[in-house]
């Protein structure tokens, strides 16, 4: 079983890389660091602020093993999150973790991996190209990633950072850069070609990705997103409908910060 | 520190409130159940319950509000999976029970019957989330004492009957448990709220209301224990917003005799033992032979 733990963390870096979007790296101690990290993890962020009861969960968005440092890129959405715009280096932050299920690295080796990332839908599949190319290495396959990014505007961060793992194909809702339209749009324009595909954004691009999986008849994963409570699986709190009965919950619910927030799109009825 | 409630005696007064621990399974990677008074378990029917449609948790200032429709899967596979795990721990377990109907609430407290690991029953007759049941049987007196004596008759575990701050008067309800035969009672569950998202002009939880809980409830909570405490002899197990020893102990000068700690866990699943240190410390502190020297004091 893995150890999940609330630990005090070091801020290394915050720093605002797009309008509202901000990237905030964490130091854990040697001693207490997590063994392991899966692409499409989350942890669980406490405000300082103790009328803030719940943890906030974000996306692993980067773990370097050697320095036991953790990337969060995160968007400002309410209170919770723009508390943490305040942290500086130095500053303690607690943190809950490691939490939930990520992508499955052994079923993505080899192959030919399209990325969709939409908005702050983007940093975990960050981690997941990085890992991907190194299994692929590792394994020595000839697998491959190929990244689409969708923005609102031309504000394209991560973009550059996705290229060092492969090509990167850019959509954006207002047409300043790349494909005007949604990831999905920019696939199509683009003629890509995929044989499983990796999806974190909105619900409404995730239904169009599992509907673009089922077209082309290819394994695809998403990474879920709902309101949560306690991140650990306890209270029940943000469940997505799953196909078959979940076998821990023996009806049709089962818990994104647990089973999830990476789910097979065909488990799940979004 | 030990408590005896309806003969059950647990090693120290601090329990898990109901649906804010699962059956222990979770935080057991962050807490020593042995350490626990009693770990009370998320409700249970007779049947696996679906629960409602999310997103059903919101944060709001001090506390949360739920609406997760006591989704469970079952007695069965709680029996089989949950009370099993909880063989393996020498604390003291106290199964939540719900349903729609009496026949449901008759039918979980019949099958726990044959479960030995079950040392007290927790009726859930207070939960604002279901449509149907559930507090309907809580808010009425004649109700409240009626399913009371159903399951009286029918359970060989003491029965603790969960009340609902939703009322006007919980002395009258905690009255009605009392005459229903109810061997303690326990209070208060969460308080009806809701959340409205101003810039989608929508409401947060798709149920639109819910159960409140968390640091900010914890006065009405504490007020409303010192009332039912007023109201009858029978032992209290506080709860509402409890988030450390201090408000723990202030729960038992109120007079309960035991306190459980609810959303309190999301935001610190070590809480629990930390609350229970510093009763211990509070002890000390104060001179006690025992810690339910403090029950009640304040009248």
């Amino acid at each position: 079983m893995r150890v999940k733990t609330k630990q005090r963390l070091q801020v290394r870096e915050s720093i605002e890389i797009a309008q509202g979007v901000w990237s905030l790296v964490l130091q854990y101690d040697a001693g207490s660091a997590p063994d392991t990290v899966v692409p499409g993890q989350f942890v669980g962020v406490y405000p300082r602020d103790g009328a803030r009861l719940l943890p906030r969960p974000i996306s692993i968005c980067g773990w370097d093993e050697k320095d036991h440092t953790l990337r969060l890129v995160y968007r400002v959405v309410g209170g919770g999150t723009r508390e943490f715009t305040t942290l500086a280096p130095g500053d303690a932050v607690d943190v809950l973790g490691i939490l939930g299920n990520g992508y499955d690295l052994a079923a993505l080796t080899g192959r030919r991996v399209l990325l969709l990332g939409g908005g702050i839908g983007a940093p975990p599949l960050l981690e997941l190209a990085k890992r991907i190319q190194l299994e692929n290495r590792k394994a020595g396959r000839d697998g491959s990633v190929t990244s689409v990014l969708g923005y609102r505007t031309n504000e394209l961060f991560l973009s550059e950072e996705f290229s060092q793992y492969g090509p990167v194909v850019i959509a954006t809702d207002d047409g300043t850069v790349g494909v005007h339209g949604n990831v999905i749009d920019a696939v199509r324009e683009k003629n890509l070609s995929f044989d499983a595909i990796c999806a974190c954004g909105p619900m409404p691009m995730l239904r169009g990705v599992k509907a673009l999986s089922e077209e082309r008849g290819v394994s695809c994963w998403l990474s879920l997103e709902e309101r949560m409570a306690c991140g650990v699986g306890v209270c029940l709190g943000c469940v997505a409908k799953t196909t078959k009965k979940n076998a821990h919950s023996k009806v049709n619910n089962a818990r994104v910060c647990t089973e999830g927030p990476v789910f097979n799109a065909a488990d799940v009825e979004i | 520190m030990s408590v005896t409630i309806a003969g059950v005696t647990m090693k120290n007064p601090v329990m898990t409130a109901s649906g804010t621990f699962g059956s222990g399974i979770e935080y057991s990677e962050f807490v020593d159940l042995n350490h626990l008074g009693a770990v009370v378990t998320k409700g249970v029917s007779n049947v696996p319950w679906e629960g409602n449609p999310v997103p059903r948790v919101a944060e709001v200032y001090g506390g949360m509000l739920n609406a997760i429709g006591l989704q469970n899967p079952g007695v069965e596979v709680f029996a089989e999976r949950d009370l099993k795990f909880l063989e393996d721990f020498d604390t003291r377990v106290i199964v939540n029970v719900c349903g729609h109907t009496e026949e449901e609430y008759l039918s979980v407290v019949e099958r726990l019957q044959e479960e030995k690991r079950v040392d007290m029953l927790e009726i859930n007759v207070s939960c604002p989330n279901v449509k149907q049941g559930g507090i309907g049987f809580g808010t009425k007196p004649d109700m409240l004492c009626d399913i009371t004596s159903k399951i009286r008759k029918i359970a060989r575990q003491p029965v603790i009957m969960k009340l609902t701050p939703n009322v006007t008067s919980v002395a009258e309800l905690a009255k009605a448990a009392e005459a229903g035969g109810a061997d303690a009672i326990s209070l208060i569950n969460t308080i009806t709220g809701m959340k409205i998202d101003i810039e989608r002009q929508r409401f947060v939880l798709a149920n639109r209301t819910g159960g409140m809980s968390g640091p900010a409830i914890h006065p009405i909570a504490v007020r409303m224990v010192y009332e039912a405490a007023s109201a009858v002899k029978l032992p209290i197990i506080g709860m509402g917003g409890i988030s450390n020893a201090e408000d723990a102990i202030e729960m038992m000068l109120a007079g309960a005799t035991a306190v459980a700690v609810g959303a309190a866990n999301f935001h610190d699943p070590y809480v629990t033992q930390k609350v229970i240190d510093g009763m211990t410390d509070y002890a000390k502190r104060h001179s006690l032979e025992r810690i339910t020297d403090i029950v009640g004091i304040l009248r």
